[in-house]
């Protein structure tokens, strides 16, 4: 074996938290590898030219939680970072009206009195209630779960500052916490509002990744997460970034071969190779070692756990409990290559002319019902019929994304379940496709004229070509009993797992999922902490 | 009634002005922003393709056998040396070597010039033109100009120009058609960008916006007031009359005046150049002597202000637009300078700003303090001395 494979560290898998770890692992003066499966990094991050012009931002879609000192620390901006605004959101209504959220205050508020002056008036309260809260629980997102059955120093400190942050809530804020923890968010929007599309479209956003449905107590918790982007205040990271998901991890990506990590792509890890309990580097696909201090993984919990190492090397019952990690993939991806854009009969634009409800995002969520009947679906193992749609055109943002003139559109579709009866096939990918066609149909109904080429994404493709086990968008649901200290499993929240020198830093560590880079930097960190290399 | 007057472009900007957000600008209205927030207009210029209307400019056609020498004289660039379709930026200043104004001389022919400004010029043009065989008009009213900025100017341009614009270098003018409209197009603008400014016959000017808008309707054109384009200069490190120095003919006192070297246009001073020219003794003597002010660039520390802010529990709340107010900036508790403009800058995630430093403060690396307001209170958060432009695409000159 030559020198030039010998790290300090090997990270597994380029997705946005590898690259991001890899990052400040080599900020630190480290000798860092990544190693990628694909022929290209981001992992769910990656823009790739589907069909000839027409760049689709194939998983992932927008940015909202990334992390601000990640984007200082590794200057992302120079290295080409751009987040594009994404102004509004507008939901077309079954009754041919349309509701819609704009950037401006003034004019969300009027919109929303045109269906209701009880419901804009509640808005208001509602935002400032849920961006209270929120700024209340942000803290923790940086806190290295501690262990609550644990006695040591490092332990007890993280115990002691959860409790110090704890005790700094005021009594309100803590109610407002406790209810948003336990309650569905069907429940916690009936006692602010009664406009159904408002309702539907603020519900959507707490099922997101989730395999439950907007009357599934714990969906209220999710619904803060949206608010923690706003309190970043100017520095708020929410919008569409420059060549979409895959602009984000170009930009990681450019910081972190400026910091000398080296990345190695169709480099597939087989598996970790331990030597006297401790990992001591990893063995490739084709058979070639590397030799490294430390490993890092940024793959999924199970992949991370049940595949790259055996099962010998760990406890039966951290085995087990990685097993029962809920990875239940819910959604899928619909990107297409337009001609034109879909006319909306809600609010039509003439040809030629400008169409402002195009530059932002348009969800097919007209009620709470709606999203739970999609649910009743894939609760029996079907595609929704009527699906919630989250859709946006990534061309009117950023127009390089499309030729001169045409267009591309994400759609983001739940409910498309991970197992599906019957299994997933060519006829199955065909009918989800189908279903948010002719669900937005009802809404635009030139959509199918318009539509020159389309890729249908089902959890099983997530699974195959993003690499993530179950095809769950955030590596395992963001559900109570999946996060904080319990993510992915009891005691082993920080970063570090039962082998020695191997570590775990992705979306299914703490704080989860979302193009965020947290767990990435957090076990970075950590890493660095432990000092083994 | 009596108003101000309205651009050759108002009946398009005024149609599209949603906020009906005006802003004065050397007599004109024009637009602030098109938009109820900044941010599409100014993501346009980094990102797309903006439009500003920049018509208020004061502008003067300088011709004759002496124009040449009468610039020369007058401003602190080489002017003899200029070629035929040269732009030049510049300032010009007063026997004591203190700015009066700044803009571009373009050199349209051998023995014509235009030249920019932001305030009247023209009595002191006349004063400096004794004995000499120049013309010179103001031609402010007659030609409109049309400021168009952003990654994706030159594929419109293109589009609509009889020549193409690729080999339009930075700072270069050339003449042009757009859909036949006669058109002078320069490489210049006020946003660090790529970016061309169009100048225009003013009974041309909506023919020539429309001709834009259509060729630029898939590329990303937006009309762009003079807020974001304000955040955008600031970024490129560019001042502005009236709000980061005061012109020596509004001074009041002898500390309001700035000299080139002090606004970091040591690049612009000729001192090799033949001839007398206004100013060139005082400015030969700092030369000599160094300047006791600079402006650079500050750039505030975000964790440190964080850490301020969170003090009163809150985050760090700064205006999402570029704020023309003076602002204290101490080294220590003494205060060493101030700041004239500072910005949120969307792009790099920082706030940033042009300010004023005593020597031997103003250089690069220097840590300072900056006043910022929180809660009603004064506090000073850590910033650092940093070189200007904050942003510079490659592509701005390519």
């Amino acid at each position: 074996m030559t020198s030039s494979n010998k790290y300090d560290a090997i990270i597994i898998g380029g997705g946005h938290n590898g690259l991001v770890a890899a990052a400040y692992l080599a900020r630190a003066g480290k000798k860092v590898v990544v190693l990628e499966r694909r022929h290209i990094v981001g992992g769910a991050a990656v823009t790739e030219e589907i069909f000839p012009g027409y760049k689709f931002t194939e998983f992932s879609y927008v940015v909202s939680l990334l992390r601000p000192e990640i984007i200082r620390d590794l200057e992302l901006p120079k290295h080409g970072l751009k987040i594009l605004p994404l102004p509004s959101t507008f939901t077309p209504m079954e009754n041919g009206d349309y509701l819609a959220s704009w950037d401006d205050h003034d004019l969300t508020r009027r919109e929303i009195y045109r269906h209701s002056p009880k419901d804009a008036e509640a808005y208001d309260e509602y935002s400032r209630v849920m961006a209270r809260a929120a700024k209340a629980i942000k803290p923790i997102i940086n806190l290295i779960p501690p262990d609550p059955s644990s006695l040591s120093v490092r332990d007890m400190m993280g115990l002691l500052k959860v409790g110090q942050y704890a005790a700094s809530l005021k009594e309100k804020e803590l109610y407002t916490i406790a209810k948003l923890a336990t309650q569905s968010s069907a429940d916690l929007l009936e006692e602010w509002f009664e406009t159904d599309a408002l309702k539907g479209t603020k519900a959507a956003s707490g099922i997101i990744g989730t395999f439950l449905g907007p009357r599934s107590p714990g969906t209220a918790y999710v619904l803060l997460h949206h608010y923690m982007g706003e309190i970043d205040g100017a520095f708020r990271a929410w919008g569409f970034a420059k060549n979409g998901s895959g602009g984000v991890s170009g930009s990681i990506l450019n910081a972190a071969q400026a910091l000398g990590v080296e990345i190695r792509v169709e480099a597939s890890v087989k598996q970790v190779k331990v030597r006297n309990g401790s990992a001591v580097g990893v063995i490739l696909e084709n058979g070639d070692e590397i030799q490294s201090k430390v490993v890092m993984s940024a793959a999924d919990p199970k992949r991370t756990f049940l595949q790259f190492v055996e099962d010998k090397y760990l406890p039966d019952d951290f085995v087990t409990s990685i097993k029962n990690f809920r990875t239940r993939g819910s959604s899928g991806k619909v990107n297409i290559a337009l001609s034109e854009l879909p006319n909306f009969t809600a609010l039509p634009f003439e040809k030629g002319h400008d169409s402002v409800l195009h530059r932002g995002a348009v969800s097919i969520s007209p009620s709470i019902d709606y999203i739970e009947r999609a649910y009743d679906d894939a609760k029996y193992g079907q595609i929704s019929k009527r699906p919630y749609i989250d859709m946006i055109f990534p061309s009117m943002i950023d127009p390089d994304m499309a030729p001169p003139g045409a267009h591309v559109m994400s759609c983001f579709v739940q409910y498309a379940p991970y197992d599906l009866e019957g299994g997933w096939n060519d006829e199955r990918r065909t009918q989800l496709g189908e279903a948010v066609i002719s669900t937005i149909e009802e809404y635009a109904p030139n959509i199918r004229k318009c539509i020159v080429g389309m890729q249908v994404i089902s959890p099983k493709d997530i699974e195959a070509i993003a690499g993530i086990t179950g095809g769950n968008i955030f590596h395992g649901e963001l559900l109570l009993h999946q996060i904080f200290f319990l993510r992915p499993t009891p005691q082993w929240a920080d970063f570090r797992t039962p082998l020695k020198g191997y570590y775990f830093g992705a979306s299914g560590a703490h704080p989860g999922g979302g193009v965020m880079g947290a767990a990435g930097m957090l076990a970075a960190k950590e890493i660095l902490k432990d000092g083994n290399l | 009634m009596l108003n101000l007057k309205t651009t050759p472009f108002h009946e398009r900007t005024s149609a599209l002005c949603q906020p009906q957000n005006w802003r004065k600008w050397a007599g004109y209205f024009v637009v602030g922003s098109y938009e109820h927030v900044l941010d599409r207009e100014y993501w346009a210029i980094r990102n797309s393709a903006a439009m500003i209307d920049v018509s208020p400019l004061i502008k003067y056609i300088i011709k004759g056998k002496d124009a040449a020498a009468l610039l020369h004289r007058v401003t602190t660039r080489d002017i003899h040396k200029m070629k035929v379709g040269q732009v030049a930026y510049t300032g010009w200043c007063d026997e004591d070597g203190k700015m009066i104004d700044d803009g571009t001389v373009s050199r349209l022919e051998e023995q014509t010039f235009r030249l920019t400004a932001a305030e009247p010029n023209l009595r002191w043009l006349m004063m400096n033109a004794v004995d000499m065989e120049v013309e010179i008009t103001e031609v402010t009213d007659d030609i409109a100009a049309l400021s168009f900025q952003g990654p994706n100017t030159r594929k419109v341009l293109n589009k609509v120009t009889e020549t193409s614009v690729d080999e339009l270098k930075y700072f270069r003018l050339m003449k042009n058609e757009i859909n036949g409209i006669e058109v002078t197009i320069s490489r210049t603008g006020y946003t660090g960008d790529l970016g061309y400014e169009i100048w225009m016959d003013a009974k041309d000017a909506l023919k020539v916006w429309d001709a834009l808008m259509e060729a630029g309707a898939d590329y990303g054109i937006t009309p762009v007031g003079i807020l974001a384009m304000d955040m955008a200069r600031v970024e490129a490190g560019l001042f502005m009359l009236d709000v980061d120095y005061t012109s020596t003919t509004h001074a009041w006192i002898e500390s309001q005046k700035s000299s080139p070297f002090e606004l970091g246009l040591d690049w612009t001073v000729a001192l090799d150049k033949q001839g007398y020219f206004v100013g060139r003794r005082a400015l030969e003597k700092e030369k000599r002597e160094g300047s006791a002010w600079k402006m650079v660039g500050l750039e505030v520390d975000w964790v440190g202000m964080e850490n301020i802010f969170k003090r009163v529990g809150l985050p760090p709340q700064i205006p999402g637009m570029a704020v023309r107010g003076s602002l204290p900036i101490l080294v220590g508790n003494v205060q060493v300078g101030y700041a004239s403009t500072s910005t949120w800058s969307p792009l790099l995630k920082k706030y940033i700003a042009l300010a004023h430093l005593q020597k031997p403060y103003y250089e690069v690396g220097t840590d300072v303090r900056m006043e910022i307001t929180v809660e009603h209170h004064r506090q000073h958060a850590p910033a650092k001395v940093v070189k200007l432009p904050f942003y510079e695409p490659e592509w701005k000159r390519k």
